[in-house]
């Protein structure tokens, strides 16, 4: 069944295709882009008969076998509720563009760079091998690069793409230290047979490094504090990207993961507590935020990381009712989200303004619009008969089953309220009360963009109505399969209940902030004044120093000057030869095979002595050259004296061979000029000789040992049994090292052609 | 006789890199040749002394046996000789081409080539 | 640097030099020797030629451009390293003999065509760098 694969690919395939297709064809035929998501939706659609009972579709097809990667992928219920989200909301997305950037001069390569990642989403949800989810992971961080900056001339676009793309990008990291790790561990790559080694996740030595990378990989993701900051950033998108990547798609790719892992993690106590602690955190300072923010966008991205917050939190009480409350949150964030995304861009797109202060009454212009962001504001405030009143309901349960339960009730109450006022801020405010004066008209929207942001909105009411329908389809299936408990069945109506009581506190709550907090800018600035201990300066901070220090270090290491280069290169390795010497000292002069000098050998160290310091301190080139050719012959001897005739012979030769080519050339070459200072000498002198010395006393430490003579038994062994000679030298150079001496004749070739080349061919006038 | 060569190989590397560390161009090529050297002896002396048995073997057998030279050594010096040979050929002659361009010998004064037309 | 004794021993000692040469080679793999030796010699033996005699004649006594001995040795040595692949179906490189131990030479096999590709090499690469430098000084 390899049809999954080919509809995953084929995002990307339509993608390239766009690219093909180029910009003009492409402006006439926007509508057909939308017939991928639709199609891609039924397609999805087509398999919820099954995952709703529990069925699993597998497919695969291999890729590397050897290292155990292949593209695994499985359709279960929960890859079946991510992707019908990514393909059902994508399919809104990519209609609403089509009116709201119509006439954008890079439309097309908007519509590429979405269904590049719509592809990679969809690939990460259904993905059962845990490297083939990383590289889709990774291609949704990339492809989301390019749609959050993409109006690239502005320079605060580029920049928020680039730190949400550093910031998922460390994730990215992370999770594939948390795969090969894994990997490692359980020997298997595929998530679902990872399952049968629960001791890995709960026990393992290492299970703690699991949750690290694992937590590392989903927080920067989802947008968890001290993480969150890329999210506001990369508002700078164009608002259907924010739609789609914020309600429903990347943001939710760490939740999905968390989800994902939920199971194998399920012994760890520390797997929920930290996700408590986290989430908790985050709900309540991502909230609390909401109030400060003037930009309908900007409340509307931190509400999302509240709501992410809210989700992590559930996941982190761990029963099976939290699971089920996470996953029916899951979709209401997701609906009342992505319509009040909508709503914003089309307020944006038909008065020019997102600035909540300036915005108002704009019902008598929008009606439709106005009905899609009361509806969404309803649900997002779980207002009955919504599915928010149901999501709201659930949190309540759940908090109120846990273990420190009137602490996380309190939490959770509190953040709601923030959330109700969220919703209506951005949802109902700008269509409330009076026109202000700066606003005299506002032209009618095409009708795309108001029905699809009503469309969600409704979606909301109705799941909120009949309940039943998510129950049934997605709810009950997954938490089966996620949690050991029995999911609760959903239901609108509870009675006359505690939780009703802590939903009407909640409402009222939200509302009564709705009403009587006044945004203003002069507050958005009072909350800027923090900034500079807020997580993203600190680490944009640091990422400064960091350059800084590296500037530092390039400019003190790579200064251009060759003997720079080579000094500090020295220099460490004498540090490194002394600190040796000082620290393990040995006795010298135990060796056992010590040899008496005999006076022929003496006098030729004498020689070579001579004749180094005499090529050293010359003033003459010529002198030079002679003293290195006398040592040359020096060395001849050395040879010779210890059993090397072969090198003797080519020491020979290729000194008289070096001392001709020097002659030839000295005439040609610059005379010498004293051209460094006496300090500069000193000092080079100093480093030559302390590091002559540290080598000579490490070479007789060396000779102590007992050198390892394994290949040298080998070749004298099999010398002339294998390569029928007796010269041992030269059966190595010929025979059993014979590639290396074919590679070296090569370099020498090449070496003459230099040569040859430059000095024969001169560059004509033009081509200098 | 191992002290007093591994005394030599300090020396030959120390005069190595004190030309190596010059300004001037010859004087660094010369010291690249000198540091060969070193390095020569230093591969020749990781492989033991032995006098008087070179590797090979006799005549009228078809192992060698008892003590004698490492070929190892050997062998990846005299690669090593005959390859330095190309490498100096080839450095001096393109100190020649670069001395006849620039018009000078001091390597300081070379590290902005890529201004030069 | 025209001097009546180099000129005269040189053209004597040319024939005498390569023919060492050739010795130093083909000895290679039982005595000190080898390709690398005997082309150094053989180069050596040219460049004295060459000091005393003038660039010219020992060009003109050379036929060809010392350049064409290294494409030429490196071939043979390449060939020497794939026979054994056509012919008897060995890795690369492995050693194939002539039954027959012949005289002076001792065993032929593909060790020495590789030895003897080394020795045109280090003649083709020693003189062209030598005689392109003489030249140009």
């Amino acid at each position: 069944m390899s049809t999954l694969l080919f509809v995953i690919l084929s995002s990307f395939l339509f993608g390239l295709l766009l690219f093909a297709i180029g910009q003009k064809s492409f402006r006439r035929i926007t509508w057909f882009a939308s017939l991928l998501p639709v199609s891609l939706f039924f397609y999805f659609l087509s398999y919820l008969t099954g995952t709703s009972t529990g069925e699993v579709f597998d497919s695969s097809i291999e890729w590397v076998p050897s290292l155990d990667i292949n593209f695994d992928f499985r359709i279960d219920g929960l890859a079946t509720l991510f992707t019908l989200l990514i393909t059902g909301i994508g399919s809104l997305v990519f209609i609403y563009t089509i009116k709201y950037l119509k006439g954008h001069r890079h439309l097309m390569r908007f519509y590429a760079y979405l269904s590049i990642f719509m592809g990679a989403m969809l690939g990460l949800v259904t993905a059962n091998n845990l490297i083939t989810l990383f590289i889709f992971w990774e291609l949704t961080s990339i492809s989301s690069f390019f749609l959050i900056g993409f109006n690239n001339t502005d320079r605060s676009s580029r920049k928020s793409a680039i730190t949400a793309l550093s910031i998922t990008g460390l994730g990215g990291l992370s999770l594939l230290a948390f795969a090969v790790l894994l990997g490692t561990l359980t020997g298997t790559y595929t998530i679902s047979e990872m399952l049968q080694h629960p001791a890995v996740f709960s026990e393992h030595p290492y299970s703690t490094y699991l949750l690290i990378f694992l937590f590392l990989a989903a927080f920067t993701k989802s947008a968890q504090f001290p993480f969150h900051f890329w999210l506001p950033g990369a508002m700078k998108a164009p608002t259907p990207v924010s739609t789609y990547l914020h309600s429903a798609t990347m943001v939710k790719a760490g939740i999905y993961l968390l989800l994902r892992f939920s199971p194998h993690f399920s012994m760890n106590e520390y797997f929920h507590l930290i996700l408590l602690v986290f989430g908790g955190f985050t709900m309540l300072y991502a909230a609390f935020h909401t109030l400060f923010r003037t930009d309908l966008k900007g409340i509307l991205a931190y509400s999302t990381i509240g709501a992410l917050g809210i989700i992590v939190f559930l996941l982190g009480i761990g029963t099976a009712l939290s699971i089920t409350a996470a996953i029916v949150f899951i979709i209401v964030h997701a609906l009342y989200k992505a319509s009040l995304f909508l709503v914003t861009g089309t307020i944006d797109h038909q008065t020019g303004t997102r600035d909540i202060t300036k915005l108002g009454g704009l019902r008598k212009f929008l009606l439709p619009l106005s009905i899609a962001g009361l509806l969404a504001a309803i649900s997002s405030a779980g207002i009955p008969p919504s599915i928010g009143f149901l999501g709201k309901d659930l949190i309540y349960e759940s908090t109120l089953h846990s273990p420190y339960s009137s602490l996380l009730t309190t939490t959770a109450v509190i953040t709601n309220i923030f959330m109700v006022f969220a919703g209506f801020a951005v949802g109902w405010k700008p269509f409330a009360g009076q026109v202000p004066s700066t606003i005299e008209t506002v032209k009618k929207p095409h009708f795309i963009l108001w029905l699809a942001p009503l469309m969600l909105a409704v979606t909301g009411i109705i799941f909120g109505i009949f309940p039943g329908i998510i129950d049934h389809l997605f709810v009950t299936g997954i938490t089966d399969q996620l949690s050991s408990g029995t999911a609760p069945h959903l239901k609108l109506w509870h009675g006359f209940t505690f939780i009703l009581v802590l939903s009407a506190i909640t409402i009222a709550g939200g509302l009564l902030i709705y009403k009587f907090w006044k945004i203003s800018h002069k507050k958005e600035r009072a909350i800027h004044r923090l900034e500079n201990i807020s997580p993203k300066n600190i680490l944009l901070q640091t990422a400064n120093y960091f350059e800084q220090f590296a500037y530092f270090l390039t400019r003190v290491f790579q200064n251009g000057y060759l003997r720079r280069y080579v000094m500090i290169l020295l220099v460490l390795l004498t540090i490194v030869f002394g600190v040796h010497i000082f620290i393990n000292p040995r006795i010298f002069l135990s060796l056992k095979e010590i040899r008496g000098l005999e006076i022929s050998e003496i006098v030729v160290c004498l020689i070579m002595v001579l004749s180094i310091l005499y090529t050293v301190f010359t003033k003459s080139r010529l002198s030079a050259i002679a003293g290195m050719g006398v040592l040359g012959y020096s060395m001849c001897f050395i040879f010779l004296f210890y059993s090397a005739p072969d090198l003797a012979m080519t020491q020979f030769s290729i000194d008289t061979l070096t001392v001709i080519l020097f002659v030839l050339v000295l005439y040609r070459l610059p005379k010498y000029l004293k051209l460094s200072n006496s300090t500069n000498r000193i000092r080079d002198g100093i480093i030559a000789t302390s590091f002559g010395t540290f080598l000579a006393f490490t070479i007789i430490e060396i000779m102590n040992e007992t050198p390892l003579k394994t290949t040298t038994a080998f070749y004298a062994e099999n010398a002339y049994e294998l390569a029928k000679g007796k010269n041992i030298v030269n059966v190595i150079l010929v025979d059993f090292r014979g590639f290396d001496t074919m590679i070296e004749i090569t370099v020498l070739s090449i070496a003459a052609i230099g040569v040859f080349a430059l000095l024969k061919l001169y560059l004509k006038k033009h081509e200098k | 006789m191992e002290i007093l060569l591994a005394i030599m190989t300090g020396i030959l590397y120390a005069a190595g890199i004190y030309l190596i560390l010059r300004r001037s161009l010859v004087k660094l090529i010369i010291g690249i040749v000198v540091l060969g050297n070193g390095v020569n002896l230093l591969i020749f002396l990781m492989g033991g002394l032995v006098k008087g048995q070179p590797p090979i073997i006799p005549k009228d057998s078809h192992h060698i046996e008892g003590i004698f030279a490492d070929p190892v050594p050997q062998a990846l010096i005299l690669t090593a000789i005959v390859i330095s040979f190309g490498l100096q050929s080839f450095a001096i002659v393109l100190i020649k081409r670069a001395y006849k361009v620039l018009q000078t010998d001091d390597i300081d004064a070379m590290n902005k080539t890529d201004d030069i037309e | 640097m025209k001097s009546i004794i180099l000129t005269t021993a040189s053209r004597t000692l040319l024939p005498l030099l390569i023919l060492f040469s050739v010795f130093v080679l083909l000895r290679g793999h039982y005595l000190p020797g080898g390709g690398f030796i005997g082309g150094l010699i053989a180069s050596i033996a040219f460049i004295l030629h060459a000091f005393a005699n003038g660039l010219k004649k020992s060009r003109f006594l050379l036929r060809i451009h010392p350049g064409f001995l290294i494409p030429t040795g490196l071939l043979l040595a390449l060939g020497s390293a794939i026979v054994p692949i056509i012919f008897e179906g060995l890795p690369m490189m492995t050693g194939v003999w002539y039954p027959e131990t012949l005289p002076v030479i001792g065993k032929v096999g593909s060790a020495l065509f590789f030895d003897t590709g080394v020795y045109f090499v280090v003649i083709g690469v020693c003189l062209t760098i030598i005689f392109t430098i003489s030249e140009q000084a």
